[in-house]
């Protein structure tokens, strides 16, 4: 308990001074960091050919995310699929088939990190350490970016001074947004933990993969091979860059990945530190400091009770060992390293956070803990994935206002900039989004059980499909394994889910900042909703749990209720 | 008036019971997405029992879920017809004082006399001494006094005059005195009232840009649980449990925010009715709903703030002068003074006990002159008494060799900062004092400006007075700014400074000049008294012709809101006891374990599925009165509205459906 306690403080303690400076690195002012990055950053821009001084609108601005998403697509799905003829191969590893190749193409290009393959075996040098480790650095600044512009969308665009009333405003350049997201937030940090990682074990080498003399040499097998890489650099980033997808296929449950108790640590840290930073950051964009704290005490209160029922969930036997010689936790699928607290603190923050590594199999906690799980990915705005996080979160605070608005009588704004017909409109079809996707293709797979692949019978594969497009909708990657996924079907569906949860969550709601920003602002009275307030708050946090709550309750009904219900029933009759 | 509008009489709800079946065309309810989805569920119920029955099976549910739902369709269109009665009522009250009326129409020199409803725009009719007025109009020759009270229930008579701000005449009011010209303003059915009864009706009432988005939002809330309902069954037949579509349409209809989609329509159309019972004539439904968003409010001073004409408030006496005496003397200045002026001074002046009200023999009034500018009473050649401003007193007086008191001066500077006119009394051997006369303002203003500063409007005066004059009103009026020294066109261009800075304005005016303010402020109330250009150009009309009235429109306004999402989340809250209703009686059958779920104990699968059912249409009728009477306006601080709210609509909406579907199982379960 006092791990679970000082991890999370260390967490906030570096999280509000990182919001501080990402505010300084976006918001436009000349900052300290620019004498050491400026001259850099010149270099990066002259080489792929951008005008740092163009401004964009919402318009330009999202077509420039799309645009430069399409390109590293295609170029993921090319490396992937012809990695055995490219060089860096000294395994020799094979070509991934069309469609796995296209879902981890895609996986990573969502900053999802949902893995099909196995990671050591599957994946050239190539692949993984150049093309996967590039996408987890770069997906994140790409979501931090359309984050940064929303937020400027919301209190009227970098011209608010001097723009008319429906005129489109300046949200920013997106190429000098994500250039100076990595080069000045997730390389530095990335660089940090890197390091960290190494000193504690984790492998940091382009050597190919050891074969070894097992210690046992009466056992059957005598010689094992062992796969190592620049494994510590891609693990940083993976944690760092809400990504999830490791170097192993066990991710950091694997001794190479996460081998000590301060490597543990320090990868449960980097799993929150920049989705926490992020809230202190909206808070100094919207030049609202206390909208940012508000926002953190909401995410907060949801995190922190996941977290406590998820540690009370896993200290529990199985309930199905009820009566039987098993006392105490539940230890299936958990590293003894770790055991079962530092395993539920790392599960909730992964889903939460839209990360997806794992220290444990999500697939064996207890019920309440696969609900947790599955919850914090619904919600997918409890720190969330970077920028696709706190943009998430913004859309449930816009239905909030939306709905306090009416009942303070006055026509719902945020920030002075109304909510009208059209941006309800759009919001609106995020509502149903997930509803149709998640519900959808989980009512299809079920539906026609050659595809599902389970391993499991009854609810539990209900929850282990649901659970799958979950991970993906949310851009989380976790999986609740069991599942034997790398099938044409799941493949295809995946990259259908994995692309509908990652734009038009980010998209839209780019969009209505955009929409927002041209209207006129309406100054603040005493008769306006004070978005700070600690009632709205309470209204807001309400308004999560009854979306998430109604949506979802009947699949979870069937899912992990059901499965909780009957494992306790068993465990009666024993 | 305001009383029919409050009670609604046996025969209107049956009026509104047959209405609300009519309303049951499926091309009428496509407008309503949320009652639509309830409208198909119906069908495929009543489609399924008819089946039922025709293959003999038992259908007893089938049949009494399809009562159910259908009543819940017809209470909805109730609600709305209802609302439509009150409003229908209220205006043909307004309006039936208008038939078979007799006009004299204006054709070359002659008067011929025809029909009220014959009447067109632009026509002129004569209207004398005890004539009904035919038509709504304006006063183009002559002066009369009008007694509104058919209208608005005011029995004091009004005076209207051509040319003036006060030519506005109503029709059905009766002209009490006078003879005058007046213009009929609109077409027959085209008049304001016309108007109102326009956005009461079904038929032709447009949606507001709220209830527009609120609709999208109910929609969209619609389609998830569309969703979540479909693909429920296979979901369940991956388990091998098979689900009963009734129960499952049971479920959808239990789901979706029925309770505001049935009640949405008559939130609005009871706003307007608001409106009008505080005799406010809105020409649109966004006009009441933007005035609960009105941050600023522009006044005229006079008129609206004060009476507009000044009146005796004070006598101060001269050095060396006793109050007496200067009360007597002003008395007998003022006996003969035709003018308000003077008669304001005579009333005063008869407060003071010691006052001698005799008239003096052989006495000859002193009329006004614009050469002397001054008046009084000439008893003889050597006696008088004269009233008039301090130059004129000093020069008449000087002339006679009088002599200025010492403190005069002081007096009268301290007169003029308290926003009063000084009149200077003198008699033919000295000057005896100052009268004050101030512009008195009219009672409970100010404690209506307080209420509308605590609901968040500034309100700024705007006058021709000097500023000391004007501050001094401001200060004891309660605005919070004024305009001093003001033209007519800087009325106009204040309101678009305003607007520029994202406020939203009001304006109340009732001369032709207010008429662009009128029309670029966001909220425009026009006096009813007002020109026919002012009632053009405003989008409201007060039939009171009271200024102050704008708080009552703003609070209509904020009520209408609060309403709609009070109902919303009241809708909403209430899905989260009929999920634990339904979703165990839906698996009841097929998977035992999930009864751990049914917290609330019910009495069968098929009674909890039937007491949600109830409970789901008998909230509609059960908040219609809240609706048509708007969530009452407890608090001026918006948090601790919202505070309120979430309370009362929220956790109330989550607690109430938990302890009402309870006692409805326990009475179901008696027949099931």
């Amino acid at each position: 308990m006092f791990e679970i306690i000082l991890i999370m403080a260390i967490a906030v303690a570096l999280a509000y001074p990182l919001g501080r400076y990402m505010t300084g690195v976006f918001s436009g002012q000349a900052h300290f960091s620019d004498r050491l990055f400026n001259p850099i950053e010149k270099v990066i821009y002259r080489c792929i050919g951008i005008n740092p001084g163009v401004s964009m609108t919402w318009k330009s601005y999202g077509v420039a995310f799309l645009l430069s998403n399409l390109v590293l697509g295609i170029i993921a799905f090319l490396i992937l699929k012809f990695q055995h003829v490219l060089p860096m191969n000294p395994d020799g590893i094979g070509p991934l088939s069309w469609d796995l190749a296209l879902h981890t193409a895609v996986s990573f290009l969502t900053n999802t990190n949902q893995q099909h393959y196995s990671g050591q075996a599957q994946l050239s040098y190539l692949s993984q350490g150049t093309l996967i480790v590039t996408l987890q650095f770069v997906t994140p600044a790409m979501g931090l970016a359309v984050c940064v512009a929303m937020l400027r969308g919301m209190v009227g665009g970098r011209d608010e001074k001097f723009a008319k009333d429906g005129q489109e405003r300046d949200l920013g350049n997106y190429y000098v947004d994500v250039v100076r997201g990595l080069t000045r937030v997730f390389i530095p940090l990335a660089a940090v933990v890197a390091l960290i990682l190494a000193s504690q074990g984790v492998p940091s080498t382009f050597k190919g993969a050891q074969n070894v003399e097992t210690l046992d040499s009466q056992s059957e097998v005598t010689e094992q091979t062992i796969p190592v890489g620049p494994v510590a650099s891609m693990v940083a980033i993976k944690q760092l860059g809400t990504n999830g997808g490791g170097w192993y296929g066990p991710n950091s449950s694997n001794p190479l990945e996460n081998p000590t108790p301060v490597s543990n640590a320090v990868e449960t840290i980097a799993l929150v530190l920049i989705p926490m930073g992020v809230v202190f950051l909206a808070g100094g964009m919207v030049r609202r400091k206390k909208f940012g704290v508000m926002s953190f005490v909401v995410m907060a209160v949801f995190s922190v009770s996941f977290i406590g029922l998820t540690v009370y969930s896993e200290l529990q036997p199985n309930a199905a060992f009820n009566e039987l010689a098993a006392e105490g936790s539940n230890w299936e699928g958990k590293e003894t390293r770790f055991g079962p607290e530092l395993s539920a603190l790392w599960g909730t923050l992964t889903t939460q956070t839209s990360n997806g590594s794992v220290n444990a199999m999500h697939d064996s906690f207890n019920p309440v803990g696969g609900l947790m799980t599955r919850s914090g990915m619904l919600i997918n705005g409890i720190w969330g994935g970077i920028g696709s996080g706190f943009v998430n979160f913004v859309i449930y605070v816009w239905i909030a206002v939306f709905l306090s608005g009416l009942m303070i009588g006055r026509t719902p704004e945020l920030f002075g900039k109304k909510v009208e017909t059209r941006e309800i409109t759009l919001l609106g079809s995020l509502i149903v989004l997930p509803t149709i996707v998640l519900l959808g293709f989980t009512a299809i797979t079920v539906a026609l059980p050659a595809l599902t692949g389970n391993s499991n019978p009854g609810f539990h594969a209900i929850s282990q499909v649901f659970y799958e497009y979950t991970s993906a909708f949310a851009n989380n990657g976790s999986g609740f394994e069991g599942l034997g996924d790398d099938t044409v079907w799941w493949n295809i569906s995946c990259v259908i889910v994995l692309i509908l949860g990652r734009y038009l969550p980010l998209i839209i709601p780019l969009a209505i900042a955009g929409m927002m920003a041209k209207k006129r602002t309406i100054p603040t009275s005493k008769a306006s909703l004070s978005v700070e307030s600690v009632t709205f708050g309470v209204t807001l946090v309400a308004v999560i749990l009854i979306l998430n709550f109604l949506s979802f309750l009947p699949a979870a009904v069937i899912g992990p209720i059901g499965e909780a219900l009957q494992l306790a029933s068993l465990g009666v009759e024993g | 008036m305001t009383t029919q509008a409050k009670t609604l009489s046996s025969t209107a709800v049956k009026g509104a019971l047959v209405d609300a079946l009519k309303k049951m065309a499926p091309r009428y309810m496509a407008k309503n997405p949320v009652m639509f989805v309830v409208l198909i569920g119906t069908v495929i119920c009543i489609a399924t029992t008819g089946i039922k029955i025709a293959s003999g099976l038992s259908f007893g549910f089938e049949l009494i879920t399809s009562l159910i739902l259908f009543v819940t369709l017809w209470f909805a269109n109730f609600a709305e017809s209802v609302a439509e009665a009150r409003g229908r009522g209220q205006a043909a009250s307004l309006r039936a004082t208008k038939q078979a009326l007799v006009a004299f129409k204006k054709e070359g020199s002659e008067f011929v006399k025809t029909e009220a409803t014959d009447l067109r725009k632009n026509d002129v009719v004569r209207v004398q001494q005890d004539e009904y007025i035919p038509a709504d109009g304006e006063i183009i020759e002559g002066v009369a006094t009008v007694n509104e009270s058919a209208v608005t229930g005011e029995s004091a008579a009004v005076l209207r005059e051509a040319n003036t701000d006060h030519s506005g005449v109503i029709g059905g009011t009766k002209l009490l005195t006078g003879e005058v010209l007046i213009k009929v303003s609109d077409d027959p059915g085209n008049s304001f009232l016309d108007k109102m009864i326009g956005l009461v009706e079904g038929a032709e009432r447009k949606k507001t840009p709220n209830e527009i988005a609120l609709t999208v939002l109910l929609a969209a809330l619609t389609a998830v649980f569309l969703i979540v309902v479909m693909t429920l069954p296979a979901l369940a037949s991956f388990v091998d449990v098979e689900l009963n579509y009734i129960m499952l349409i049971a479920l959808l209809v239990c789901l979706i925010p029925t309770t505001i989609g049935g009640l949405l329509p008559a939130i609005g159309i009871a706003g307007m009715n608001r409106a009008l019972t505080s005799n406010i004539i809105a020409k649109s439904g966004k006009a009441v709903e933007v005035a609960g968003d009105i941050d600023i409010l522009l006044l005229d001073k006079t008129g609206t703030i004060t009476y507009g004409d000044r009146q005796a408030t004070d006598f101060i006496p001269a050095q060396g002068v006793s109050k007496d005496e200067l009360i007597q003397a002003a008395y007998l200045a003022s006996v003969d003074d035709p003018t308000p002026e003077g008669k304001s001074i005579v009333k005063l002046a008869k407060q003071n006990k010691g006052l001698d009200e005799s008239y003096p023999e052989g006495a000859e009034f002193i009329p006004f002159s614009p050469t002397t500018r001054l008046s009084g009473l000439k008893i003889s050649n050597d006696e008088f008494f004269v009233k008039g401003s301090g130059d004129a007193i000093h020069t008449f007086e000087e002339e006679k060799g009088v002599s200025w008191p010492n403190n005069l001066n002081a007096e009268i500077g301290k007169v003029a900062k308290q926003g009063a006119t000084p009149l200077i009394v003198a008699d033919q051997d000295r000057i005896l004092g100052v009268i004050a006369l101030s512009d008195v303002i009219k009672p409970g203003v100010a404690e209506r400006f307080a209420r509308l500063r605590k609901l968040g409007v500034k309100t700024v005066m705007v006058t021709g007075d000097n500023h000391v004059t004007a501050g001094a009103i401001a200060a004891e009026a309660g605005v919070d700014d004024f305009i001093a020294e003001a033209k007519p066109e800087d009325k106009l261009s204040l309101i678009r400074e305003e607007q520029a800075k994202g406020h939203l304005v009001a304006m109340v005016g009732d001369g032709t000049n207010d008429a662009p303010a009128l029309a670029q402020a966001d909220v425009g109330l026009a006096m009813n008294s007002g020109t026919q250009a002012a009632k053009e150009a405003g989008n409201m009309v007060d039939l009171d012709s009271d200024p102050t009235k704008l708080l009552q429109v703003v609070e209509v306004g904020k009520q209408l809101l609060i309403t709609r999402g009070a109902m919303t989340t009241f809708s909403l809250a209430n899905d989260v006891a009929k999920y634990f209703a339904i979703i165990p009686a839906v698996f009841a059958s097929a998977l035992p374990l999930m009864s751990t779920l049914d917290i609330m104990n019910l009495g069968s699968p098929q009674s909890a599925v039937i007491s949600a059912l109830i409970f789901n249409a008998l909230i509609i009728p059960a908040l219609v009165p809240l609706a048509l009477r708007g969530v009452k306006l407890k608090s001026n601080s918006a948090e601790k509205i919202l505070r309120n709210n979430m309370l009362i609509f929220g956790l109330g909406g989550i607690v109430l459906p938990f302890i009402a579907i309870k006692l409805i199982d326990l009475v179901v379960s008696l027949f099931i």
